[in-house]
């Protein structure tokens, strides 16, 4: 086993070129517990936190570019989280103070689990996934980036460089249901956003799907969002809940949704 | 591979393989057994330690990750023999009683003191949410936290 350094973003594409079934690390948060329980054995894991092009965020415009490597805390700050308030509450909800200082929002693309919950909130905001190599870079929207359980379009010798959005302006907001309020992976999860430039509700929810699943509908048949959610929701039974009380939740949730989002 | 990390002050290194994690290479390699191994997922908390200021699960870190930075670890927060005031406090308030977790719970709220001199109740639950203790109830730990922060 070896681990590789990269001290830019050209090295990093550099080396996963070279080496294309690198695993690559950030936050670690899911490749650790992996290693920890030998789940995994990688020949090359590419240890992504010297790269200082994939930290942060910033502004182009009206579009905001959320480096692969933005933890959940700094999502939680201002202005960012007033940027994209939805996001911002989701990351209040990821595992604990310690995971946020440490998980990624690109980690969280990368794993690509149905229960991710970065992925409603950027969902509903129409986010695009900035995927680089050295063959340059390419976008893709995120709703196509998901492409199954765990499973996202990137090529092996990809990374993820960053996520773009523009932000709607919106009222939004995130929901999850879980035993507590720490460390739960969702039983399913909810993200809302009313868009009135456009004219529009968009509704993206989690745990109920192979991927995180995204419907809309015109502002005013606000109305009929419970069921198109319910409707397009395709969950199962499993440890954490049945397919019957995850559709009965997530109905519950769309219509508190829809109050606080066109209140 | 070869590491070299700031721990609690001081410039060490280790040879350590290169999918281990942080918290194997303090305990194992660098001979500080305060951080506890409990469950090597992230959930409980109990190997809580500051990375480059950040407060993290060392179980969760790879200790390549670490090379070239600075960690703190429980037994760098007493001064000179001295207990820090919220292991003092732990010890008044009778927050500990197995002890496995407590380093962790150390850290993580001198961690919250260090941002929120005087945290509200919900601001404690919030931050120690990431650190299980299986004995006390934690009503007491939550005693100590409040006496610390006086
Ligand atoms: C205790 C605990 C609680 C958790 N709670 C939650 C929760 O509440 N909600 C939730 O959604 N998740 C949760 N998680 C899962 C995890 O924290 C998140 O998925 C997190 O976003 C992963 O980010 P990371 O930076 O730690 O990823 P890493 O573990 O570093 O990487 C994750 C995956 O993405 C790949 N990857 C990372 N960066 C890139 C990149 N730049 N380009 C290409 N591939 C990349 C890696 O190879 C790996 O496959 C929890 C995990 C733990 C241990
Ligand atoms: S041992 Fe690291 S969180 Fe439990
Ligand atoms: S004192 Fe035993 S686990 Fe907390």
């Amino acid at each position: 086993m070896e681990v590789l350094n990269p001290h830019t973003l050209e090295e990093a594409l550099q080396a996963k070129a070279e080496h294309p079934d690198a695993v690559p690390i950030q936050g670690g948060t899911d490749v650790m517990v992996e290693l920890n329980f030998d789940r995994r054995r990688p020949e090359v894991l590419l240890n992504l936190n010297e790269v200082g092009e994939l930290r942060g965020w910033s502004r182009e415009n009206g579009t905001l570019r959320l480096g692969s490597g933005l933890t959940y805390t700094e999502a939680m700050e201002a202005p960012l989280a007033e940027l994209l308030p939805a996001l911002a509450e989701a990351s209040r909800t990821v595992g604990s103070p310690q995971i946020r200082n440490r998980g990624t929002i690109g980690g969280n693309l990368g794993t690509a689990s149905p229960a991710g919950d970065a992925l409603p909130p950027l969902l509903v905001e129409g986010a695009e996934v900035e995927l680089a190599s050295t063959r340059g870079v390419r976008r893709v929207a995120l709703h196509e980036f998901l492409v199954g359980p765990k499973r996202n379009a990137a090529e092996p010798d990809e990374l993820i460089a960053a996520v773009r959005v523009a932000p709607s302006g919106g009222q939004q907001t995130f929901m999850k249901v879980g035993p507590r309020n720490a460390m739960v992976i969702a039983v399913c999860s909810l993200a809302v956003v009313a868009d009135r430039e456009r004219g529009e509700l968009r509704a993206s929810f989690g745990s109920s799907g192979p991927v995180a699943g995204l419907v809309s509908c015109p502002l005013d048949e606000a109305a009929s969002l419970p069921e198109l959610v319910v409707e397009a929701a395709s969950p199962i039974d499993d440890v954490r809940g049945t397919a019957a009380y995850r559709r009965h939740a997530l109905g519950v949730l769309a219509r508190r949704a829809l109050e606080r989002c066109l209140a | 591979m070869r590491i070299e990390v700031a721990v609690n002050g001081e410039q060490r290194e280790a040879d350590v393989w290169p999918g281990e994690s942080l918290l194997f290479a303090l305990r194992e390699r660098l001979g500080l057994p305060g951080s506890k191994n409990a469950c090597e997922q992230g959930e409980c908390g109990s190997c809580s330690v500051l990375l480059d200021g950040t407060l993290v699960c060392a179980c969760l870190v790879l200790a390549a990750q670490a090379d070239g930075h600075e960690v703190v670890t429980v037994e760098g927060l007493a001064d000179d023999g001295a207990l820090h005031p919220v292991q003092k406090a732990f010890v008044e308030a009778g927050a500990v009683q197995c002890g496995f977790c407590t380093p962790g719970l150390v850290v993580a709220t001198a961690d919250l003191l260090a941002r929120r001199s005087d945290p509200s109740e919900d601001e404690i639950r919030e931050a120690l949410s990431g650190n299980l203790c299986r004995c006390t109830g934690y009503q007491k730990i939550f005693d100590a936290v409040r006496l610390a922060a006086r």
